[in-house]
């Protein structure tokens, strides 16, 4: 029996062969943290009465969900952070105007590497599932078990085949490719389970698409969703200076379910409240002429460049309609930097669009566009939970840049083919 | 181990944004964390003299969403003694084994009203509806997270280990 990449990936890191429903104890080498997240971790470490950490080296702390500060308390939370990061001389602590979102920032900074073995006290760690790295989301108590030993514990999972063909149509982008994976899975779908993605339009899915695909494994309930380690990585690492070597599932490795997927039949999606599993095509969504007041485009799910320059493509000559009101997020500092460099903040701001800086924000309803009663956001972020952007008597839909951008200058929900 | 309780039911995917909202995220204090739990699903249920010592009982994916420990660190300060579900999600189930905060999984959960009254035995892995007196079985944990549990939690687990590597 063949081993599917997980099993990979966890064996070559724990020295010997490991198989699903094993327990095995790995040291990480990353450990993620952010301003809600880290303050536990710390507490709880410093509870032991140890006084430094198995290695600083490890560690990643990025306040990023209230930055810049929203109230005295969130600031209080941040300094703690701050302080422990200093005595412990944690130099990957990334404050504001050097940050971005941790998971836009991790992978390009070269922070996390295909191969790593990942556990950040953040669901959506699994994004760097992407680069064909062992990535999951635990809890604090986990993060302060690394501070303590670098170890942490894990259940080999079972992995799910999703095997692709094909390549995506105009319009439509990794953003649509996990809506609709998520919609056949169900929210719970993937639950203690790996999402391998391999096939043949594997190599059609661009990095940022990867990111936005893995990012979103955990509204499946996934453990991790990972890409295989091809081309199209090795080109990304390049860029980054890191050297990685090529590495898939074997064909008869042991799936416990097979998903196909072909790009070429997948539409542009809209997930409508309250689960990101209730997606289906804009063209249907369309004739409800759901109105808007809110369009949010950024978060680690879209905040990369791609995302970006789609949303600009669409934003180029028009502006929003006059009862909505457009935040955009760039990821973090560079790809701030890029897009002005690329003239997008000029066709945003021409737009009628406010630019944010690199911030969680809006979209776990933190601050910096939260909603009233009743109001209603389009949004390229990852969940649509009750009350996740504001107040509980909003609603949020989920949908890729393009057709967030062109529901903004329409005012309702819009398919970008009909702008 | 005995738990006896009020039984407080939800429904499916109760997500953590609904256990412990994002706009009280600006703590970690048990105590204010308490008084919101279960917020958006049930608004003032934290700040009820009646749930301490209570039970929830859940459909699937309890705790699906974010990693917040804060969910589960909420609903053990707020009194709640155990959390019995037909599933819950991962990180969720992860962080109350870390914390020890009791959770059984159960399959077949149907024929719980609002305030009956339950009577979890973890040894002899059966609970009882006192009001109905219909029972169920339940799986212990596996060996691994046993020892977690027995040690106190993930912490007092990995202080031994990090003891027993420097005695060693
Ligand atoms: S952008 Fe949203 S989903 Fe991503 S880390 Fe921040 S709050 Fe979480």
């Amino acid at each position: 029996m063949g081993m599917t990449l997980t099993e990979k990936l966890l064996s070559n890191k724990y020295g010997k062969k490991v198989k699903q429903g094993d327990y095995i104890l790995l040291e990480v080498d990353v450990a993620l943290a952010n301003d809600i997240t880290a303050p536990i971790a710390i507490e709880e470490f410093y509870k032991t009465g140890l006084k430094r950490v198995y290695s600083s080296d490890q560690i990643v702390i990025v306040p990023d969900h209230f930055v810049p500060n929203k109230d005295i308390r969130s600031a209080m939370q941040v300094k703690m952070i701050r302080e422990f990061a200093r005595e412990q001389g944690v130099e990957k602590f990334f404050e504001l105007g050097r940050m971005g979102i941790e998971h836009v920032l991790l992978p390009e900074q070269g922070i996390v590497k295909s191969g790593d073995i990942v556990v950040g006290a953040d669901s959506h760690t699994c994004t760097y599932g992407a680069l064909g790295a062992f990535a999951t989301g635990v809890g604090s108590t986990d993060i302060a078990g690394v501070y303590m030993m670098g170890k942490a514990w894990f259940k080999v999972p079972d992995s799910i085949d999703v095997y692709i063909e094909g390549s995506f149509k105009e319009y439509v982008s990794g953003k649509d490719f996990i809506l609709k994976l998520i919609s056949i899975l169900g929210v719970s779908g993937a639950n203690y389970k790996s999402l391998e993605f391999r096939g043949p339009g594997v190599k059609n899915i661009s990095m940022d698409s990867r990111f936005t695909i893995s990012n979103m494994a955990i509204e499946a309930g996934g453990k991790t969703g990972i890409f295989p380690i091809d081309e199209i990585t090795l080109e990304y690492e390049k860029s980054r200076s890191v050297v990685v070597e090529k590495l898939s599932p074997d064909e008869d490795a042991n799936f416990i379910r097979q998903i196909n997927i072909n790009l070429d039949e997948i539409e542009p999606q809209v997930a409508i409240p309250f689960l990101p599993s209730n997606s289906k095509d804009v063209s249907e969504v369309e004739k409800d002429r759901v109105k808007i007041d809110q369009v949010v485009i950024g978060s680690c799910t879209n905040g990369r460049m791609e995302d970006l320059r789609a949303a600009a493509s669409i934003f180029k000559g028009n502006k929003i309609d006059k009862n909505v009101r457009c935040i955009i997020i760039p990821g973090s500092q560079e790809v701030y930097k890029q897009a002005i460099k690329e003239g997008l903040f000029d066709i945003f701001v021409d737009a009628q669009c406010a630019v944010s800086t690199p911030t969680c924000g809006p979209c776990l309803g933190g601050h910096m566009g939260v909603l009233a009663d009743g109001e209603v956001a389009i949004s390229t972020t990852n969940r649509n939970f009750v009350g996740r952007m504001g107040h509980t008597g909003s609603k949020v839909y989920l949908a890729s840049p393009v057709v967030a951008a062109a529901s903004g200058i329409k005012g309702y929900i819009s398919n970008p083919e009909n702008l | 181990m005995e738990i006896k309780g009020k039984v407080f039911v939800f429904g499916d995917d109760v997500n953590t944004d609904e256990i412990i909202p994002a706009r009280y995220l600006y703590t970690h204090d048990p105590e204010e964390l308490a008084k919101y739990c279960m917020e958006d699903a049930r608004p003032g249920f934290g700040k009820r003299e009646d749930i301490r010592g209570g039970i929830i009982v859940a459909g699937e994916n309890f705790g699906c969403g974010s990693s917040r420990e804060h969910a589960p660190i909420s609903i053990k300060a707020a009194g709640i003694s155990c959390v019995i579900a037909k599933s819950f999600a991962r990180i969720f189930l992860r962080n109350c084994i870390n914390i020890g905060l009791p959770i059984i999984e159960i399959k077949d959960i149907s024929g719980f009203k609002e305030e009956d009254i339950v009577r979890v035995d973890f040894n002899e892995g059966i609970m009882e509806n006192e009001k109905t007196g219909k029972k169920y079985e339940f799986k212990s944990y596996p060996d691994f997270m046993k020892e977690i549990i027995l040690s106190g939690g993930w912490i007092n687990y990995a202080k031994n280990l990090v003891k027993g590597e420097k005695d060693g």
